[in-house]
């Protein structure tokens, strides 16, 4: 019989039943809320005067919307300038509040960014499964949790019986094996494995990244390549449990203690994909054939070397694909064949739950030291993750660095990912951006996203166009 | 939920591959507390030449006459013929909300994104998926004819078209049952209790430390 992957083993540990029509109920171990995809679902509770199944399950932070600058900051929620923002977050802490669910709020130093929190605190656990109303959810895959987005309706039905209704997805595998180049990071592998199979390459899959190099690559790294694997169309991405996971988790707040931990250890560490188990997909990439990534485009799978050029019509198989391009690059304000190289930049944003976490500041710092940024900019920011990223960074003095550099240097929150708060590209603006969606208007209405990778963003920001970080010196 | 059962409608054709749920419902109006309202700015960005903002009074907004929402001949138009990946991005059910909302009740495309194709069911709106060649010839007939409209009929997995032709599609049985009778899963999932508690004493002996408690620590 063969083996079983690692999807299948965290698939089987949760089905609480199987139905005769295919689909199953699945427990859910954790549940992450933020403001945005929750008042809805907390509203259909109160109409029908549903209980939450097990409040102690949930954990809430506000971040889309909050703002991020310090003067805002300073007052809390009570400081959020927006109306619609601010009932938002308040509805959030009320609605937390009522309904007995720990929150960090506002005014509390662990705030940030779901998607980094959740790993920060020890919260993200292998073996688990996670959901939480955000598509990036499956960032938490990293650990070896099935972790995925769900929607406003989902958010309810989680929060009123612990449980979704799911049909299984197929096994997917993609392989990256080999030494990557100096300057090439995690950001670049999964932008490149969205350009080689496009944005719906794994749609109703669940994508395993192994392989050497993925082997290699640090927690954080793995957290930014199963970040964007629902940029590749899978709802959750996955990478097995080695002494790296193990490692991160220790002395984290909120994971098991004393004899609860070599238990969940044992049990961690069967957390991988058996020798003989059967993928319906698998992809292998070579790691030397990876160059640092920037999307032209607007579309994840709109991407580039950045030694490389924008495609030309005549390269399209067919008229949707050039219809395709000749909207994007209408939207975009490029021209076919235009090389990488040439794209001028008026904003750079360093952050979100992508790109920023500590290891990612650090390298961005890495780049910027000594240097200003180009006078060309209009604006160049970095956001960290969460409060603790931020005190991490300040205690490192890489703000500092930042700061003198003419970077601002802001509070946690989503910021220009998305752009709900007062962060964001006016018409027409380009910007190099460690975020995770170049979608039009993604970033501000009228925007231009490129995305790329925090060294490729500093860099950027220094030069004030595409610079290859292969050569950075 | 409203039981979706039958239903005949306009076609409107929307030509473009991985519409995203930014495009959709632009994140700005995501600030909404409420399931409702979004039908006004359901693709904004495409439907008016200005900027968008919460609250604003449509009636002064500038429409978009290239965008093809704003043709007459597809104003009340409740079927969408669309491209690959509709529904790409985002999880926000706001994006079904808004669909809803403007009057879309059946979505037709080669393939949906997955959470989005999951979203439209919890809301009573029927996404269809079609062969591209299905598809393309749709949207050649929905072109040459004004007026084109098309009946559904989701218990037979049947559409028609009103040039007379008839083509098959298929829902797994689980989301088309709860459509037919507009039953909200959760009711159904809460009959199952015993069954999710039986699952949690059998989890909390093996593996204890997934019960702890996150509001103590
Ligand atoms: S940082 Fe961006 S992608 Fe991540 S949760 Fe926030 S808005 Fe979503």
């Amino acid at each position: 019989m063969a083996g079983k992957t690692l999807y299948d083993k965290l698939w089987h540990s949760h089905v609480v039943e199987e139905r005769a029509d295919g689909t199953a109920l699945i427990y859910i171990d954790r549940h992450l809320i933020h403001e945005v995809t929750s008042p809805q679902a907390f509203e259909g509770i109160r109409l029908t005067g549903r209980k939450i199944w097990r409040p102690a399950a949930g954990i809430a932070t506000p971040d889309h919307n909050v703002p991020t600058q310090p003067k805002e900051r300073a007052a809390g929620s009570d400081g959020i300038q927006d109306p619609l923002s601010k009932l938002q977050v308040e509805t959030l802490d009320r609605n937390c509040q009522d309904y007995g669910i720990t929150e960090f709020n506002m005014s509390d130093r662990r705030q940030g960014i779901v998607h980094i929190i959740g790993p920060e605190q020890g919260i993200t656990q292998p073996g688990m499964t996670i959901v939480c109303g955000d598509s990036h959810t499956s960032t938490h895959g990293a650990f070896a949790a099935l972790a995925q987005g769900i929607g406003t309706s989902e958010v309810e039905h989680v929060l009123t019986t612990q449980c979704l209704i799911q049909k299984k997805a197929r096994n997917m595998l993609v392989n990256v094996d080999g030494e990557l180049p100096r300057g090439v990071t995690a950001k670049d592998i999964i932008l490149y494995i969205i350009g080689q199979i496009g944005t719906s390459g794994g749609t109703g899959c669940t994508i395993e990244f192994g392989g050497s190099t993925v082997r290699k690559l640090s927690m954080e790294g793995r957290m930014t390549i199963c970040n964007m694997a629902i940029e590749a169309g899978a709802r959750s991405g996955l990478v097995a449990v080695d002494d790296t996971t193990i490692d991160y988790l220790r002395d984290r707040p909120y994971v098991p203690q004393g004899q609860l931990w070599s238990q969940a250890e044992q049990y961690w560490r069967t957390m991988y994909s058996d020798n003989d188990a059967a993928f319906d997909k698998v992809v292998s990439i070579q790691a030397a054939s990876i160059a640092p990534q920037v999307t032209w485009g607007t579309s994840p799978e709109m991407v580039a070397a950045v030694d490389g050029q924008i495609p030309c019509m005549d390269m399209m198989a067919n008229e949707q694909q050039r219809e395709s391009l000749r909207l994007a690059l209408d939207y975009m304000g490029l021209a076919e064949g235009q090389p990488i190289g040439e794209i001028h930049l008026d904003r750079v944003f360093i952050g979100s739950c992508t790109n920023g976490r500590i290891e990612d500041l650090r390298r961005a710092a890495a780049v910027v030291k000594g240097k200003k940024i180009a006078s060309t900019l209009k604006q160049a920011l970095v956001v960290p993750g969460s409060g603790l990223v931020r005190e991490q960074a300040e205690r490192e003095g890489l703000n500092t660095i930042f700061t003198d550099a003419g970077f601002e240097w802001r509070e946690p929150g989503c910021s220009m990912c998305l752009a709900m708060n007062a962060d964001k590209l006016g018409e027409k603006e380009h910007c190099a951006s460690t975020s995770n969606r170049n979608f039009e208007g993604r970033q501000g209405y009228g925007g231009r996203t490129h995305l790329v990778s925090p060294e490729m963003a500093a860099a950027a920001a220094i030069t004030g166009h595409f610079v290859d970080i292969r050569d950075w010196s | 939920m409203e039981p979706f059962i039958r239903h005949t409608g306009i076609v409107a054709p929307f030509d473009r591959t991985n519409v995203d749920t930014d495009l959709i419902i632009p994140k700005q109006f995501l600030k909404s507390v409420q399931r409702s309202g979004f039908g006004v700015n359901l693709f904004d960005q495409l439907r008016y030449l200005d900027e968008g903002q919460p609250g604003m009074d449509v009636a002064t907004r500038r429409l978009n006459p290239d965008f093809v929402l704003n043709q007459p001949r597809y104003q009340n138009a409740t079927i969408l013929l669309t491209r690959a990946n509709f529904g790409c991005g985002s999880s926000r059910e706001h994006a079904p909300w808004a669909l809803l909302d403007f009057g879309f009740k059946v979505i037709l495309a080669p393939s949906f994104a997955d959470i989005f194709f999951n979203n439209c069911f919890k809301n009573g709106i029927l996404p269809i998926t079609l062969p591209d060649q299905e598809i393309d010839r749709l949207f050649t007939e929905v072109a040459g004819n004004e007026g084109f409209t098309m009946e559904v009929d989701l218990e037979g997995e049947q559409l028609t078209t009103s040039m007379g032709k008839t083509l098959t599609f298929s829902v797994e049985p689980y989301r088309k049952h709860c459509l037919l009778q507009g039953l909200d899963d959760i009711g159904l999932t809460l009959q199952r209790a015993e069954h999710i508690r039986a699952y949690e004493e059998r989890r909390r002996r093996e593996c204890p430390w997934l019960f702890q408690d996150l509001n103590s620590a």
